[in-house]
């Protein structure tokens, strides 16, 4: 590129009317989203937002870029046939709990152990709001919704441990109200090549209101909100006065004063282990008590659909560039007079 | 068996016949050795005329053990050939098999000339100089009877024994354990008095020109590759396995030197998926499964359907319901591959007749699909898969050229619309991601006409449906007549689509030359049918439509056109013989 892009959100912006419920946190989220790709310095023409069903699907109609609002739970599957063959693109999957970890779920763990260069926003709202409020796979046990009126049974997932699970090369958290740690997160998501997965926690004030108040209210969100810093120990509180510590391999919270400062965990993003990661994601269930919340993984991997290219190359100089005629003919012609 | 009926057919071609072929396996991996149900074969048709089914009666049987004897007998013409592996008949092989005595001495073979032939003793005896191990040295006996066969058939052995050399360069010791059974099974021939006469199989009077030997699966699979390089597009192919589709997977893999594309995906959803994202970002992008996987790529099909993107969708169909009978043939996904979506989303339907026919019936499929936006089905099956014929090799210069453009510029003041249809063909634009000023949105939802935003608007669905309607059966215009072939004034027409193809057009061309009069013509297209399909079946008193499914294509042509098409129907996993085809005509002609 030549020419310096010079964007401002409202060239991300569509024509079409929002319609999401006033106050759902989305509408944050959107404007995150616009003004990061606003910032990107990417041409414009090459951002490309797929999504599946659900609120947050409605996605892509709100941004004016190339985009596909697709079917549920299948939008990671869509969005890997777009990064594979066009690696100059950016892709970028908006997607919901519901969508990413019920339905979706088997494409979501595809998507991250193959390392395919799309970036999947995961609103995780812990309800179903689209179909108006039934329990999700991120719903707390015994949650009480319309489709569990005793409390739900299944034990939640956490998204950031699965994507950890499936070896994911970038995972990280963050939250709706907080725009500039989300736009931090999207630039590290962004320029980081490979999968990566972005969960975001948003309050669906309708169905789900102050699912998250232990990391946004006033008097608590401090006691609560674990920053991950790459390089710098895991502290957190007012006055860092709790800290993260490893006991047999799990995370641990413990007083600061009440440790050597060399028992607390230094984050390392970048370990190619995702043991420790993976300890830090269990601190919390979503969030219930101290929540991490930052980039918890990233690490290079190779990417999926530069190795194929490799091998489309590797062929090309072994075999010579394919020729048709030769094919038909390699097993074997005989001539009839 | 597999390997010495390939080599079979090989020699045959070379030495000029035409020929058909026909693999058989069971289902499992390791079916139980010496049961019924863990036979495998190969059927080989050869002949000095045009071919057009492997899948008849059997002149020869070979049978290395009674299982195989059991399993295959009833397919062997009364008074045919039966050669069978003596060694195997003992009494714990015979009562897997379910054989109360022996068949090769108790008479019950009386109607057929049988030829016990001691193939272990004799095959362990023919490579005794070898030094392979007798372990080694019976897996040769396929070769013995390859041998035999050779001899009884007046084959040249010298290009197995060539292809033998190759194949086990690293191995000479087991090259040369192969060859010596290869000469040991010729030369028991020649010397044994007991063949009083060989089958001499001329040259076949195929049309002139340069042929290859291809299965279906193989020829579609390089079919998707030349429509590429006609469209002047990446082939992209994304896809989960099954049986009998996954050696399309696999043909498509070994071509990355093609600039081919393959995605073994998780499941056949994300293989449609990854397709829909392949197409979306310019590619010519296809997926590939059988029945099970179709019912999974349903809602992605629809998906595709609604926002009209080009997209190569092949069902190599086997037995279902379910798992089914996977290994065997059916053409029951036929009214699937119609109706098998939620809300009215219609899509064109092609059918390969014939292995070498399903190259050609990719290319087409291909055609329609950029041409038209839209996904297209094309069926193939089983039997089309996995057996093989002759192919006069297409001249690839006169390939069509079926490139598109991609929409560069703005279409309306300045504007893009992504639904501003072409007049002609009602396609949409295709406007790929990367391209400036022409950013888009496409969805499930139901788009607003022309201009693509979302709409809940009741006329436009109505509008947005009919256009979707109109789009395909407009494609009527722009796929060859249907043509008959057969007697002017016949009453009967024979009408098939698929790969009923060979026996259909076999058994009407035998009544024929008794001076019976029918007429037959085969379906490539079932959505849309033919512009003329119509005018067609009013000329004919009768109209027989042979299917191997309990009656789809029948009703459809009842449902459309009103006529009283009958049917000749069967389900039992294998395609029809030509004399099950051949005894309905009769029967109709009487
Ligand atoms: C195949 C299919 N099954 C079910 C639905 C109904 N459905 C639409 S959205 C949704 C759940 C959405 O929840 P979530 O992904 O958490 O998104 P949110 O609406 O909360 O943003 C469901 C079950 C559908 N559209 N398609
Ligand atoms: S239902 Fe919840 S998630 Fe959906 S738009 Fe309303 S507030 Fe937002």
């Amino acid at each position: 590129m030549t020419e310096t892009l010079t964007y401002t959100r409202k060239d991300f912006q569509s024509d079409q009317e929002v319609k999401w419920c006033p106050g759902c946190g989305d509408f944050t989220i959107l404007a995150s989203i616009q003004s990061f790709f606003a910032e990107a310095g990417l041409p414009k023409e090459n951002f490309v937002v797929i999504s599946g069903i659900g609120c947050s699907s409605r996605f892509p109609y709100y941004m004016n870029t190339y985009g596909m609002h697709t079917i549920h739970g299948r939008a990671p599957a869509i969005a890997s046939g777009i990064a594979i063959t066009r690696p100059e693109l950016s892709v970028w999957v908006t997607t919901g709990d519901g969508d990413a970890l019920s339905i979706g779920g088997n494409h979501f763990i595809h998507l991250m152990r193959r390392n395919v260069n799309v970036k999947l926003v995961l609103f995780n709202n812990q309800i179903y709001g689209l179909t108006k409020g039934q329990y999700s796979p991120t719903s707390e046990v015994g949650k009480i919704t319309k489709s569990s009126p005793m409390g739900s049974i299944d034990r939640p997932f956490n998204p950031v441990s699965l994507a950890l699970g499936a070896e994911a090369s970038f995972v990280a958290r963050t939250i709706d109200m907080d725009r500039k740690h989300t736009m931090e997160i999207l630039r590290a998501a962004y320029e980081h090549r490979g999968t990566a997965l972005i969960e975001i926690y948003q309050n669906c004030n309708v169905f789900n209101n102050h699912a998250f108040l232990e990391l946004t209210g006033k008097q608590i969100r401090d006691e609560n909100r674990i920053n991950l810093e790459h390089g710098k120990p895991v502290v957190f509180g007012p006055e860092g006065e709790h800290a993260v510590i490893l006991e047999n391999g799990a995370a641990k919270v413990v007083p600061t004063a009440s440790v050597d400062p060399s028992q607390i965990v230094v984050h390392d993003a970048h370990a190619v282990n995702p043991s420790v990661a993976f300890a830090l994601s269990r601190l919390s269930h979503g969030p219930h008590g101290p929540t991490p919340l930052g980039i918890f993984r990233s690490v290079e991997r190779p990417v999926y659909e530069d190795v194929l290219q490799q091998q489309i190359d590797t062929a090309q100089e072994k075999k010579g560039v394919g020729d048709l005629d030769e094919l038909l003919r390699s097993a074997g012609t005989w001539t009839v007079e | 068996m597999q390997l010495a009926g390939t080599r079979f057919t090989s020699d045959s071609a070379l030495f000029g016949n035409d020929l058909a072929t026909f693999p058989n396996f069971p289902a499992e991996i390791r079916a139980p050795a010496g049961t019924v149900a863990g036979v495998s074969s190969f059927q080989v048709q050869i002949a000095d005329f045009d071919i057009l089914t492997p899948g008849d009666e059997a002149d020869v049987l070979v049978a290395m053990n009674p299982a195989a004897l059991k399993a295959h007998l009833k397919g062997v013409k009364p008074g045919g050939m039966i050669i069978a592996n003596a060694d195997a008949f003992e009494p714990r092989n015979l009562k897997k098999a379910g054989f109360e005595s022996n068949p090769l001495e108790d008479g019950s073979l009386d109607g057929y000339r049988v030829f016990a032939v001691p193939m272990e003793r004799l095959t362990k005896a023919a490579v005794a100089d070898t030094g392979v191990s007798s372990r080694d040295a019976l897996r040769s006996k396929n070769l013995f009877a390859l041998g035999l066969l050779g001899w009884i058939f007046t084959r040249p052995i010298d290009p197995t024994i060539d292809w033998l050399k190759k194949k086990f360069a690293s191995r000479p010791e087991v090259a040369a354990a192969n060859i010596a059974s290869l000469k040991g099974g010729y030369n028991y021939g020649e010397n044994t008095a007991a063949f009083k006469h060989t089958f001499h199989v001329r040259k076949a009077a195929l049309e002139p020109g340069e042929y290859t030997n291809v299965t279906g699966n193989t020829a579609l699979s390089w079919g998707l590759i030349a429509a590429a390089k006609a469209a002047g597009l990446r082939l992209f192919y994304g896809s989960y396995p099954i049986t009998p589709a996954s050696d399309i997977l696999q043909e498509l893999a070994k071509r990355r030197n093609f600039d081919v594309m393959t995605f073994q995906a998780e499941d056949e959803i994300a293989g449609i998926g990854s397709a829909i994202g392949a197409a979306f970002s310019g590619h010519l992008a296809a997926t590939g499964t059988s029945g099970p996987g179709l019912a999974l790529k349903s809602e992605s099909v629809s998906l595709a359907v609604s926002i009209e993107l080009p997209l190569v969708i092949i069902d190599v169909q086997r037995a279902g319901p379910s798992t089914g009978l996977p290994t065997k043939v059916e053409q029951t996904d036929l009214l699937f591959a119609m109706y098998g979506r939620h809300g009215e989303a219609p899509l064109p339907i092609l059918a390969a007749k014939s292995p070498s026919d399903a190259f050609d019936t990719a290319i087409e499929a291909a055609r329609l699909a950029l041409k038209y936006m839209t996904p297209v089905i094309l069926l193939s099956d089983n039997y089309i898969a996995n057996g093989s014929e002759p192919w006069l090799l297409p001249d690839l210069d006169s390939l069509p050229d079926i490139s598109v453009p991609f929409a560069v510029e703005p279409n309306a003041d300045g504007r893009f619309l992504p639904y501003l249809r072409d007049e002609k063909t009602l396609a949409r634009p295709w406007a790929i991601p990367g391209t400036p000023g022409l950013e888009h949105r496409v969805g499930g939802l139901e788009k607003q006409e022309v201009i693509g935003n979302v709409s809940y608007d009741p006329a436009n669905h109505q509008l947005m449906t009919d256009i979707r309607a109109w789009k395909i059966r407009g494609i009527a215009n722009d796929i060859p007549s249907l043509e008959v072939e057969g007697d002017e004034d016949a009453d009967l027409l024979v009408l098939g689509w698929g790969s009923t193809y060979g026996p259909i057009m076999g058994a009407v061309r035998r009544v024929r030359k008794d001076g019976l009069k029918a007429a037959t013509a085969h379906l490539r297209y079932l959505n849309p049918f033919p512009a003329n399909l119509g005018d067609i079946l009013l000329k004919y008193r009768t109209i027989l439509v042979p299917e191997v499914n309990s009656g789809q294509l029948r009703h459809l042509l009842r449902a459309e056109y009103l006529v009283p098409a009958v049917g000749l129907n069967q389900v039992t996993g294998f395609p029809f013989k030509v004399s099950t085809v051949e005894k309905k005509i009769r029967e109709i002609l009487a």
